[in-house]
């Protein structure tokens, strides 16, 4: 299904599995509201799951756009956006 | 001293091609007048980059150098490599007599090597369908192909090696050949570096990092938004001190130390302890004090973490006197002449050693260029734009690698 159609319950959950693949963590410890920094996210791992996140959405996260990355919730809303805005 | 049998061990001659000169002499005025060599990236689909600037090495003919043939077979990372070695060992001016062609060593850094001579084979097998690559391609690819290079073109056949540790690569060749002379187990060393990374793959992989800036690199700037990449090589021709007097040679200056250490942290963020560590080792092993030291060839690779962090670790060496807090005490001046050519990676430790050796012996200290503002996690004294004019004694040169490699040379002027 197009990536704009995914409803927000379906994104957050890839989201919420691709943080948790790529930090090798059991689902259950990821939840949207999840900070970097509680779930020992540094910022070489930040960039290792925006990359799986660009991969799964066909999206591209501009440089600048890390540094403001500091929660699961930041990764979501700015997925959406840039979804919905590949989509316009 | 420290080492009571060692020779002192002098540098009587540079080789350096890199994006603000082809010879050391154009490199060295560049250096003085500060001049970028940071330009629009000149490669095949270069557009599908996030980054748009990079430091190349505009002028380099390679036909101007070798025969068709023996061009051929070498990568630009060695064909670069061999011209700076013939280069330093032509200002050193020593007659390479039988023993010192049997005895001479060959120590040379690099970070990937000819990969992209590598690359080119994988486009052709992997995008093109094709079903053979050419047969040269490990010969030219293999990180050693420099030093192996050297050793034919100039016929020494002393020991050889090749060491490949990111971007101290060649800071760590220079201090082994250091050490290798300072022992007598080698009368003579060619050592330095070379790294010619530009395939689209190999940046789409440093683009992956987020590291790269897509303007500038502004070395301890606030503003300061990430490396730009750079090629080039750089050979330091070393031997006894003693050796190059007694033949009426004029040293350039003299490595005085080496220190190295690891930092155990994290594959690709710096620690400003282990960094600290290595600057302090260098010292020790130069018998020098921090306040001795008048300049540091800073790292300084544009990127928020590395600079911050090296001010840091430069804090802990010099104390107060990093930060000038010291009435009366001197702090060493600092600069990163990344911001001119660019992050050579394997060739960095080399370019800015012969950087420091050029500064120290010309009486000017080279600038950080492309400086905007003062960032408050970075008090250091920041040589800004242009050279400084100004005569020091003892300087050192920092390289800190990805995986929390590091290694500092120790330099003092000829007298």
């Amino acid at each position: 299904m197009p990536e704009n159609q995914l409803s927000d319950d379906e994104l957050t959950q890839k989201i919420l599995h691709i943080v948790a693949d790529t930090q090798r963590r059991d689902m259950a410890t990821v939840t949207a509201e999840s900070s970097f920094e509680e779930l020992n996210i540094d910022s070489m791992d930040a960039v290792n799951i925006v990359f799986a996140v660009e991969n799964e959405f066909n999206i591209n996260v501009p440089d600048e756009e890390m540094r403001t990355l500091k929660t699961v919730r930041d990764v979501i809303d700015g997925v959406r956006r840039l979804i919905s805005a590949q989509a316009s | 001293m420290n080492h009571p049998n060692a020779n002192r061990v002098a540098v009587t001659g540079l080789g350096v091609i890199c994006a603000i000169g082809s010879g050391r002499e154009a490199f060295a005025a560049a250096l003085r007048e500060g001049r970028s060599g940071v330009a629009p990236l000149s490669l095949a689909r270069a557009g599908e980059l996030r980054f748009a600037n990079a430091a190349q090495v505009r002028d380099f003919n390679a036909e101007d150098h070798f025969s068709a043939k023996d061009a051929d077979m070498l990568d630009r990372f060695a064909q670069l490599a061999v011209v700076a070695a013939r280069e330093a060992l032509a200002q050193a001016g020593i007659g390479l007599t039988e023993e010192l062609r049997e005895r001479a060593a060959i120590v040379t850094g690099s970070c990937i090597g000819g990969q992209t001579a590598e690359d080119a084979g994988f486009v052709e097998l992997y995008e093109q369908g094709r079903p053979r690559v050419h047969p040269m391609t490990i010969p030219k690819t293999m990180a050693n192909a420099g030093a192996s290079a050297i050793s034919q073109d100039l016929g020494i056949t002393g020991p050889a090696f090749t060491i490949s540790t990111a971007c101290a690569s060649s800071a760590h060749a220079i201090g082994q050949a250091f050490h290798m002379v300072r022992s007598g187990q080698a009368p003579m060393a060619i050592a330095g570096g070379s790294e010619a990374p530009f395939s689209f793959g190999i940046l789409k992989a440093w683009e992956a990092m987020r590291v790269v800036s897509p303007t500038l690199c502004r070395p301890f700037s606030r503003d300061r938004n990430g490396m730009i990449l750079g090629e080039g090589a750089a050979m330091l021709l070393l031997e006894p001190l003693e050796a190059a007097r007694a033949r009426g040679a004029q040293p350039l200056a003299e490595i005085v130390g080496f220190g190295m250490s690891s930092d155990a942290h994290h594959i690709t963020q710096p620690s400003a302890e282990g960094a600290a560590k290595a600057i302090r080792a260098a010292l020790r092993d130069a018998a020098l004090t921090p306040d001795q030291i008048g300049y540091v060839n800073a790292h300084g690779t544009g990127t928020l973490a590395n600079d911050s962090t090296e001010a840091r670790a430069l804090g802990f060496v010099f104390g107060d006197q990093a930060r000038g807090d010291k009435p009366g005490g001197r702090r060493p001046a600092v600069s990163s002449t990344k911001a001119m050519h660019g992050h050579t990676l394997g060739a960095a430790g080399a370019i800015e050693a012969a950087a420091t050796i050029i500064g120290l012996r010309n009486g000017f200290l080279p600038p950080t260029i492309h400086f905007t503002e003062a960032d408050p996690e970075c008090e250091l004294d920041v040589i800004t734009n242009s050279a400084r004019v100004v005569s020091v004694d003892y300087a050192v040169s920092n390289s800190f690698a990805f995986g929390g490699l590091n290694a500092v040379l120790a330099f003092a002027r000829a007298i």
